[in-house]
């Protein structure tokens, strides 16, 4: 199984960087949101009890998590396009297991949205944006963006295989994005959340991820915070890929 | 038996039912047809046998594996080339092939001879290192015979191999797949909705009508089984045909009427001398007729004699998008060969 989720991988990474514009393109909107919001929003630290030194810094790991989530979202319209090109069942009547078909899929969102966070943390500090841990938290980040990210594209599958619309992935995006991420402590500090906002990023995955990756950003690194986050977010995105391995059986009954 | 079916029943979530109890059996090294129109339940018949799809019941093997029982086992022994071709259009023809061949466990120099022995064989060397979404549609069906020979199975599946193709394009495939069963004792099913690609490809052939078999036998004997000549009338209105049928059926030697809107069908021993009669007959009961065709049997007639309608009018009636198509292939299945 390990070699066929490579050789299944590696045809992914190959059609990927025959792209690399593609890549690229996926960053505008995340350097959009990074510099908007930067600015509109520049004088939130001043509110009582945000305790951050410049918006910015709070605002990076917001956009990584945020574009994590936006960008992992659309992976079901590529397991739409290789049903429909007929692939998907090709590899089906091969002996590959079901498990390498999905790790291969979750593996390579995974691998752009690595890409993505570490240029957006980049582009982050080449506008201002300081981490006081040196490489530590920014590490931290970028893990906890692959762990959401493998976490929504396994959901964005199982949506493509069950109900086979594209529409139904773009609503996924549209019904989720904004609620997940303004329901968490992606632009805003927790304190300054109304209770009940609060009472729902606790159990908000995207919530999850910040909590850990802002836990490793601290100036004083708050280990329980990011290991037990951080776990929650491990143990989602393992049952998600399980889940939509699982999916295949579904899809099978329909072909 | 290399295939074996028995039974087999599939009904789709909406209500479809697409197998109702279809059951085959094929013998090593034999190239078998099964022929239907659009929604006959052939490639849902394929999807079973290739372990895509599971039955609601029935049975069946491959390659003396069960396909429900032993699904994994059945996937090493069988190639398939579907429908829809399934390539990566943004890999190269020559990565295809070689992923494919990784997914059989095949690796190192061994796959790159294959890879390079299958190119060449199907006359993609030159294309190779393009990727696929530059290839003509011979091209690409090449490539899918080709992906489905990879690991060299011991079954081939051939969904509607050649539809789409342009004639020229067709024939090499046939002559492709000729080959594969005369050099390399494959055993091959082929669905087709093609009339004359049965007639020239399989060994055997069963004619699928509403999910199951309703005949099977080689090509030569079902025709053979067609007594005389076929004579097609084809009239200037349409008839009545519980008035008309008996006219006909009365000219001495005319057996076999079916009376289908403008045109009437019936077979005859010698059809060139019945025709006469028919004519007269016809002219006795006030009916003005535009052409008679006399030919030998085709499938088309077998199709007709034992569905009961002809073979471009079920496939019409289901496929509205075919049109075009369904008429060409009556037109080839008509054609007169024994």
């Amino acid at each position: 199984m390990i070699a066929q989720t490579w050789w299944m991988t590696h045809r992914q990474l190959k059609a990927l960087l025959r792209q690399p514009a593609v890549l690229v393109i996926t960053l505008v909107q995340p350097i959009v949101w990074l510099f908007l919001f930067g600015n509109l929003f520049r004088h939130i630290i001043e509110l009582p009890g945000f305790g951050s030194g410049s918006y910015l810094d709070y605002l990076v790991p917001g956009v990584v998590v945020m574009n994590a989530v936006s960008s992992s979202m659309w992976s079901g319209m590529g397991v739409i396009d290789e049903i429909d090109r007929g692939t998907l069942n090709r590899f089906l009547t091969t002996p590959v297991s079901r498990g390498a078909i999905m790790n291969a899929n979750v593996i390579v969102q995974a691998v752009s949205v690595a890409f993505q966070s570490v240029m957006i943390v980049l582009l982050g500090w080449a506008a201002g944006a300081r981490f006081p841990n040196g490489a530590a938290g920014p590490v931290a980040l970028v893990v906890a963006s692959i762990l959401l990210g493998t976490t929504f594209s396994a959901l964005s599958n199982v949506m493509g295989m069950t109900l086979r619309q594209r529409e139904s992935i773009i609503g996924l995006s549209i019904f989720l994005l904004l609620p997940l991420t303004f329901l968490s402590t992606a632009f805003m500090a927790r304190s300054l959340m109304p209770g009940w906002m609060q009472a729902i990023a606790s159990v908000n995955p995207v919530n999850w991820a910040l909590e850990s990756a802002r836990g490793a950003l601290a100036a004083s690194v708050d280990w329980g915070t990011m290991l037990v986050h951080g776990s929650w977010l491990l143990v989602l995105a393992a049952a998600l890929v399980w889940f939509a391995t699982r999916t295949f059986r579904t899809y099978q009954r329909t072909v | 038996m290399q295939i074996e079916a028995h039974d087999l029943v599939k009904t789709y979530p909406q209500g479809v039912r697409a197998l109702d109890g279809l059951s085959i059996s094929i013998p090593q090294a034999t190239v078998f047809g099964l022929l239907g129109p659009n929604g006959a339940g052939k490639s849902t018949a394929i999807k079973i046998l290739t372990t895509l799809a599971r039955p609601d019941s029935g049975r069946a093997t491959v390659a003396g594996h069960d396909v429900l029982a032993h699904p994994d086992r059945v996937r090493r022994a069988i190639g398939v080339v579907a429908q829809r071709s399934g390539t990566d259009p943004m890999a190269t023809g020559r990565d295809n092939l070689t992923l494919q061949g990784r997914l059989y466990g095949l690796g190192g120099t061994d796959l790159k001879h294959r890879v390079a022995e299958l190119l060449e064989r199907f006359d993609l060397t030159d294309a190779a290192d393009r990727p696929v979404r530059t290839f003509s549609g011979g091209m690409q069906r090449r490539l899918d015979v080709a992906l489905g020979l990879v690991h060299a199975p011991a079954v081939l599946f051939l969904d509607e191999p050649t539809t789409g193709l342009d004639p020229e394009a067709r024939t090499a495939l046939w002559a492709e797949i000729e080959r594969l069963s005369a050099d390399e004792r494959l055993t091959i099913l082929l669905t087709t909705h093609y009339l004359e690609e049965a007639d020239r490809l399989a060994d055997r052939l069963a004619i699928v009508d509403r999910g199951r078999v309703v005949v099977e036998g080689t090509p030569d004997v079902l025709k053979g089984e067609l007594r005389g000549d076929a004579v097609h009338v084809e009239l200037r209105s349409t008839a009545n045909e519980g008035a008309l049928r008996p006219v006909i059926g009365g000219v001495p030697g005319i057996v076999d009427v079916t009376v289908d809107g403008r045109r009437v069908s019936a077979r005859a021993d010698d059809g060139a001398a019945a025709v006469p009669g028919i004519l007269a007959a016809l002219d006795r009961a006030g009916v003005a007729v535009a052409t008679v065709t006399v030919a030998r049997p085709s499938l088309d007639d077998v199709y007709l004699r034992h569905v009961g309608r002809r073979f471009a009018d079920a496939d019409r009636a289901i496929s509205h998008t075919d049109d075009s198509d369904a008429d060409t292939l009556v037109g080839a299945g008509t054609g007169g060969h024994r």
